[in-house]
């Protein structure tokens, strides 16, 4: 996995609650067996206006210039300031794939739903729960400053903006670690196979049904 | 020191170790893979030379793009068929037992489990799905995890998990005719928001949900992770017990009576503190309708669009206002007064036997209204398929002006060619009534299989209890 120390990017301020994955990343797009190449398809249904098909040349579609991502002043950006909720839906890695491939390497938002800030650990993307004013005077700030930027600096726990301003937010430790490390957890787990293997053995013993295949 | 809940038990005898930060390693005992969400992790694996560490705690199927239609030509787009034949191959490489598309026990991940007595109580149930909250219905710890975690559990029979915090919701008294589970795990959504349940566990409990057969059990978990928590849980009962007995997955003979002993404890204990509780009438109940583009703006079908401009919060009032003006509605029209354009039974939701007989009732002797374009019927499973047209359901329905289908996920997301075109609208029983979930600029209005019934007929909404 990609480590994750520090990021200075500007800011794509997306403002609303709830955002789903099959918003993040529809589902006609899922049928690729990739990792990679989801990034022109981000928020498929909102980023063009014409209906998006894999294998499309998206350069061809008609971009929908009221959403933020077509935004000139939002081009390049690689944090996503969002509102509560953020990644609700669905299972599907694609999504935080797509926000990855597209170059969003950290998001802001007052919550977010479990599965999403789960899976965000896994590719190196940062998913920051600031509070709720917060997160609103980080909106207004974002647009009202071109080029607003922010600086996140993930051993201290925080997020700096260009006005000198911190807010600090909450990590696991053991997640903290792996994305400092950029460590790969399953190579992490299987150090500990021994101890897999014995609570097999006793599981075997106890609850045998467990095992019984058809 | 008070009493464990069903979650902590089921954690607790998972737990192969901890860190220091609370964070455990968790030992899973069922691993269902499906097409869309694997094949990144079988690459994986392959590319870092690592092998599954159990293949038989893993039982894969296609269901998201499988065609509900004539199945003889397979599958004719492209990219799906790819996806699907990536499943086949990496089942076939790796060993692990897959239900082919041919198969009669193919069908909806969700649905198979339980119905191969694949999913048994005290287990911990994973799947590349957030619907495996379903699986909670038998008191097993299950939950969706990502397609890193699909790897992980692949490769160490583990997952890194933290633990969640305990929730209660007490489904109190009897629920009126007409009123199903669906009904009732749209009114806890309505009640709690759909990210009250982040960062919990669900347990559902109360008069109601014993009630429930395990088909409504799994309606109600299914929907656990629309409320936010990843796991929903019920506890075990003779109901869970009878449905299990002599499944083909499930144990035999004295294994049998040993597994149904130690299952006696699948319960919270008496003196159990939860972090959360939310009691509900169950007779305040009635049939509901999703009006918007979230499982939270929901309604009984008795009352209105709601209106935005009374909304206090600001940032939900622009919520609701945008999805007015997706589902092209307006505030203040009854709910009744909303025609609809097609009608899908199906999904992990509803597609069971209980389900295909309750729509099955409405509609008997009835007709599709004429200003309904199409009304679906799509089987959770082959089985399903199989026993509902042993029961003649299959007749009633076609008598009636539906399209009887093969099963899979169907319209429930429009991986396949099942799909709504802009602008319509469906009566669907499925899940999620998000923007663009069941076709790019479709609207959909989840609701009970017979309300999807009712309003097939009426071709609007109507309350399925004066029916
Ligand atoms: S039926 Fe719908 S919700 Fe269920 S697994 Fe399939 S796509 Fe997901």
């Amino acid at each position: 996995m990609r480590a994750f120390t520090t990021l200075t990017g500007k800011v794509i301020p997306l403002d609303r609650a709830n955002v789903d994955t099959d918003a993040i990343i529809p589902k006609q797009y899922l049928k690729s067996i990739k990792r990679s190449g989801f990034g022109p398809n981000l928020f498929d249904d909102w980023r063009y206006l014409d209906p998006g098909e894999p294998g499309m040349d998206n350069s061809r579609r008609r971009p929908n210039p009221d959403f933020v991502l077509n935004d000139p002043r939002y081009a390049g950006g690689s944090i996503l300031l969002a509102r509560k909720n953020f990644g609700c839906g669905s299972s599907r890695e694609h999504a935080v794939w797509a926000l990855d491939d597209y170059g969003i390497r950290a998001v802001i938002a007052p919550s977010f739903a479990d599965i999403f800030f789960n899976n965000s650990f896994k590719s190196g993307l940062l998913p920051i729960v600031l509070d709720e004013t917060e997160v609103d005077a980080l909106f207004a700030a974002v647009t009202a400053t071109p080029g607003y930027t922010l600086t996140i600096d993930l051993e201290a726990q925080a997020v700096s903006t260009p006005e000198g301003r911190r807010f600090y937010f909450e990590v696991d430790p053991f997640r903290k670690h792996c994305l400092l490390e950029g460590l790969d957890d399953i190579g992490l787990t299987l150090q500990h196979a021994d101890e897999i293997r014995a609570y097999e053995a006793k599981r075997r013993q106890e609850a045998p049904w467990l095992f019984a295949a058809e | 020191m008070s009493g464990k809940t069903l979650y902590d038990k089921l954690w607790d005898a998972h737990v192969v170790r901890s860190e220091e930060d609370g964070t455990a390693l968790l030992y899973i005992d069922r691993h269902l893979v499906h097409e869309v969400t694997s094949p990144q992790a079988f690459e994986g694996l392959r590319l870092a030379g690592r092998h599954p560490w159990r293949t038989d705690s893993v039982l894969a199927v296609a269901d998201h793009n499988v065609p509900t239609t004539d199945r003889r030509h397979g599958i004719t787009d492209p990219v799906s068929r790819q996806q699907v034949e990536t499943l086949d191959e990496n089942c076939r490489v790796f060993h692990i037992t897959e239900f082919r598309m041919d198969d009669t026990r193919q069908g909806i991940v969700h649905v198979i489990g339980p119905e191969q007595g694949a999913t048994l109580p005290g287990m911990t149930v994973v799947c590349g799905d957030s619907h495996t909250s379903t699986h909670g219905a038998f008191g097993a710890l299950a939950h969706g995890i990502g397609t890193s975690e699909v790897e992980h559990v692949l490769a160490t029979q583990c997952l890194l998990q933290k633990k969640s915090r305990n929730m209660r919701v007490r489904v109190e008294g009897k629920v009126a005719s007409g009123v199903t589970a669906k009904d009732i795990a749209l009114a806890v959504i309505a009640e709690i928001g759909t990210a009250g349940g982040t960062g919990y566990a669900i347990e559902f409990a109360g008069e109601a949900v014993r009630a429930l057969s395990m088909e409504g059990r799994m309606t109600l978990c299914n929907m656990a992770i629309e409320a936010g928590a990843r796991a929903g849980l019920v506890a075990v009962d003779q109901t869970t017990i009878d449905y299990l007995k002599g499944r083909p997955y499930a144990p035999k003979g004295a294994l049998w009576e040993a597994a149904v002993a130690a299952w006696a404890d699948l319960h919270s204990d008496e003196d159990a503190m939860f972090d959360r509780e939310v009691v509900i009438d169950a007779a305040e109940i009635r049939p509901q309708v999703t009006w918007g583009t979230s499982p939270e703006m929901v309604v009984p079908v008795d009352m209105a669009v709601p209106d935005p401009d009374a909304e206090p919060d600001r940032v939900k009032a622009e919520s609701m206002r945008r999805a007015l003006e997706y589902m092209g509605l307006k505030a203040g029209m009854p709910i009744t007064e909303i025609a609809i354009d097609k009608v899908f039974i199906g999904s992990c939701t509803n597609s069971r036997i209980e389900d295909l007989r309750a729509a099955a009732a409405v509609v008997k002797g009835r007709h599709v209204a004429d200003n309904v374009k199409l009304a679906m019927v799509v089987p959770g499973s082959g089985l399903v398929k199989r026993q509902a047209e042993e029961e003649g359901l299959d007749e009633i329905f076609i008598e009636a002006g539906f399209e009887w289908r093969e099963p899979g996920c169907s319209m429930c997301l429009a991986m396949n060619a099942d799909r709504l075109e802009p602008g319509e609208r469906c009566a669907s029983t499925s899940n999620r009534n998000f923007e663009g979930r069941q076709g790019q600029g479709g609207r959909t209005h989840l609701v009970s299989p017979a309300m999807a019934a009712a309003a097939a007929v009426a071709g609007h909404f109507v309350d399925v209890r004066e029916f």
